[in-house]
């Protein structure tokens, strides 16, 4: 039996109400303004960005305003946007090496070509709050040297040159894109960085530090960390190459990891990289750690690990479809709810009618037989109409595939959807 | 600097594209207005808002792959000539989502590809807007040269 319920809309168009005057907040402060987010949170808005895998800062400060500040749903909204728009070119693959660049460190050599460049940085600061910011100050302009950096080139040439570390040659392979076919696992590595480049940071963060507290050991150097701003390319008809579209802001991370080698082949230092929209210095560390403790089987290294399992890694690293699928615990599931309270109340009659009695210790493994027999009706779930709209990635997947009763869950490709 | 006379001969369209890309739309209205090149013109294709799909290289020069894409905004107008099948075309395709930055662009680029115009445009718009980029490329590597580290050693002992 199916049975659908309708209900709620003005209860939820007075909370959406609400919700727009929760974020205005107190009306005697002035309004936040989409270009004062995108210039003063700026680290916010490439995390959006970068999760959202659509580069467009104004969009990404709308998205921030629009969603209070909280991260998860501005990525939402930009990548939901992000389907509305049709793709019109391909860029030629970022030349990294050409960047101009703003911030440049080596933790393997002291000395490098360019130097040590540390660019606009948190680091080194002493964490204490910073109570001048509290009141309106100056902000003076930032030191300028006499003589622009040289050349930056990239640090792993050097070990390259030498044959010390292993070679990124490219061989001409069009990448795959889960944005048009969904990942089909295994997948290659073209497709796996795809995939950590719109992960959620923190998700990569925990992963990554996970690997360095000996989950996929595979000791890491950054060999080069570099941010600043990159041409971007593309190919189009009437023009006599090339074409500069104009100038984005990357973050790029080569970690240099313990060796790899074989009776023919010397040792050499195997790589890990991470590169991100924006300023997201470490969002690509962490990827970089990921990418190398994925690539365990094709080096020969035991996969013991999570964050050496490609299913588990990179199912789980998009925060987009993670929010949705966990959300979808709040929509109404009450025929659900009724039939497995139905069924609970059945066991106990008979466990009482069996053997005149019953224990909570009994009443669990009432629930783990239940569970095993798999009753569940999802399909008469969901039962309020105007909800679903919030959670549209959502609406399909409950009915297809159920990772609760699945751990491996099978893949599950909402990326069509949002 | 002067610029170069022989410039005009090396300029190609997607050159003049890039640089025209580069600058901000308000300073790139202005230098093209002083141009005082008027022509009337019309979109044959566009404004159109969409993306471009953005590849990196794996460890910076290995295999591509999809990094994300990125807003892109693209037209195609051509020069009003007084026949019906139209004149010059030009294109413009900037990142992000500015249609009158792509239109301006693409009207430029549609001027540059006729002989009447295309020395003036290179000469008088290309090589200072150019040289303006250069000097502000040089002067934020000049900010980031004043975060660069220079180390010194204490000597320990004798």
């Amino acid at each position: 039996m199916y049975v659908a319920v309708k209900g709620g809309e003005q209860a939820i168009a007075n909370a959406h109400r609400w919700m727009a005057d929760r974020r205005r907040g107190d009306r005697n402060q002035p309004e936040i303004d989409v270009e004062q987010v995108r210039e003063q949170l700026g680290l916010a808005v490439d995390r959006v960005m970068a999760e959202a895998s659509l580069h467009d800062p104004g969009l990404a400060a709308l998205a921030l305003k629009q969603a209070s500040g909280d991260l998860t749903e501005a990525v939402f909204l930009l990548r939901a946007y992000r389907t509305t728009l049709p793709r019109l070119a391909d860029s030629v693959p970022l030349r990294t090496a050409d960047m101009r660049v703003e911030r440049r460190i080596s933790a393997t050599f002291k000395d490098v070509p360019g130097g040590q460049v540390l660019g606009p940085t948190y680091d080194y600061t002493h964490r204490l709050l910073d109570f001048m910011l509290l009141a309106e100050g100056e902000c003076p302009a930032p030191a300028r040297a006499e003589v622009a950096l040289e050349a930056c080139p990239q640090v792993l040439d050097s070990l390259d040159a030498e044959g010390l570390i292993e070679q990124e040659v490219d061989d001409g392979a069009m990448p795959y894109d889960i944005t048009r076919d969904p990942p089909d696992f295994p997948v290659d590595r073209a497709t796996r960085l795809q995939m950590l480049a719109r992960g959620d940071e923190g998700y990569l963060l925990a992963l990554g530090y996970s690997t360095q507290r000996g989950y996929g050991r595979n000791h890491p150097f950054s060999g080069e960390i570099r941010q600043g701003a990159v041409e971007v390319e593309i190919e189009v008809e009437g023009f006599d190459g090339p074409l500069c579209i104009g100038e984005i802001i990357i973050s790029e991370c080569q970690m240099i990891n313990q060796f790899g080698g074989s009776r023919e082949k010397a040792p050499q230092f195997t790589r890990g990289y991470g590169l991100a929209f924006g300023r997201n210095e470490r969002k690509t560390m962490a990827m970089a750690l990921v990418d190398r403790s994925l690539r365990a089987e094709e080096l020969g290294e035991p996969v013991e690990s999570p964050a050496q399992q490609p299913e588990f890694v990179l199912a789980h690293a998009d925060n987009v479809e993670a929010s949705g699928f966990v959300s979808h615990l709040k929509l109404p599931h009450y025929v659900d709810f009724q039939s497995e309270l139905e069924l609970l109340r059945r066991l106990r009659r008979e466990h009482a009618a069996r053997d005149g009695g019953g224990t909570a210790d009994e009443v669990e493994s009432a629930r783990a037989h239940e569970m095993d027999a798999g009753l569940k009706d999802t399909t008469a779930s969901a039962p309020l109409s105007a909800p679903s709209s919030e959670l549209p990635s959502e609406s399909s997947s409950e009915s297809s595939s159920a990772p609760s009763s699945a751990p491996s869950a099978p893949r599950r490709s909402q990326e069509t959807s949002a | 600097m002067t610029p170069d006379s022989s410039l005009s001969e090396l300029v190609t369209p997607a050159q003049r594209h890039r640089v025209l890309a580069l600058t901000p739309l308000a300073h790139l209205r202005e230098c093209w207005a002083r141009l005082d090149i008027t022509v009337s013109h019309r979109c044959v294709r566009g404004p159109d808002i969409g993306m471009a799909m953005v590849r990196g290289r794996m460890g910076g020069s290995g295999n591509a792959f999809n990094l994300g894409e990125m807003t892109l905004t693209r037209v195609s107008v051509a020069l009003d000539d007084g026949t019906s099948s139209g004149g010059t075309l030009g294109h413009g395709w900037i990142a992000g989502r500015d249609r009158e930055h792509a239109e301006l662009i693409a009207v430029i680029d549609a001027c540059a590809r006729e002989a009447r115009w295309s020395r003036q445009i290179d000469e008088a718009l290309i090589a200072p807007l150019t040289q303006r980029l250069a000097a502000e490329h040089d002067a934020q590597s000049q900010q980031a040269a004043a975060t660069r580290v220079d180390f010194f050693t204490l000597v320990r002992g004798e």
